[in-house]
């Protein structure tokens, strides 16, 4: 999984049906400081995360496919929790 | 998944014959501000309602092929959706 920060939404008619009444969201990738690394993704919402939030996102397509409970889902990032804190054991 | 933008299209003279009514698009691959990054790749269109110009998000790998029925075809990218609009909330919210 990777942690990600909820920058923005994709408005969607058409699409594979596997969209159809879920939110996709825009999330740029963090690094493990909080510290956006320049990439992003585009993830299904499964949780009902808003805007800013630092979430975890699964980025793995047979996970994906049991939390959408749908073995022909083509989708493979799903934003699967909300994140308060990372703590870090500096060394 | 990440968004794209279809800069054409492609027309196989000869291809396996699940790929045979599949409609195979040029990508280039954008960031989340619409600008081109990486190199173009060729996907098929799930949608089947992609064309030339067109925004879309598309996926990799063995997601690609999920797209497609029947789905056990040799396609590694592919497009999900079509972007109607892309909503970034302004960065100043939540730094």
């Amino acid at each position: 999984m990777i942690l990600g920060r909820i920058t923005g939404s994709v408005v969607s008619t058409i699409h594979h049906p596997v969209v159809d009444g879920r939110k996709l969201l825009v999330a740029e990738r963090l690094d493990s400081d909080g510290q956006p690394t320049g990439g992003y993704v585009i993830a299904i919402d499964a949780i009902g995360a808003g805007k800013g939030e630092t979430v975890l996102i699964l980025d793995e397509g047979n996970g994906a496919r049991q939390i959408l409970d749908d073995a022909d889902a083509p989708v493979r990032s799903v934003v699967v929790g909300v994140v308060d804190a990372v703590e870090l054991e500096k060394s | 998944m990440l968004l794209g933008r279809v800069i054409g299209t492609v027309v196989p003279a000869v291809v396996v014959d699940e790929l045979s009514a599949t409609p195979l698009l040029w990508v280039q691959p954008l960031d989340r501000d619409g600008r081109a990054k990486g190199e173009p790749l060729v996907c098929a269109d799930g949608t089947r309602m992609a064309g030339p110009g067109q925004v879309i998000y598309w996926v990799a790998s063995r997601e690609a092929a999920l797209t497609l029925e029947p789905s056990f075809v040799p396609v590694d990218d592919a497009i999900v959706g079509l972007v109607d609009e892309v909503r970034l909330y302004p960065a100043d919210d939540f730094r």
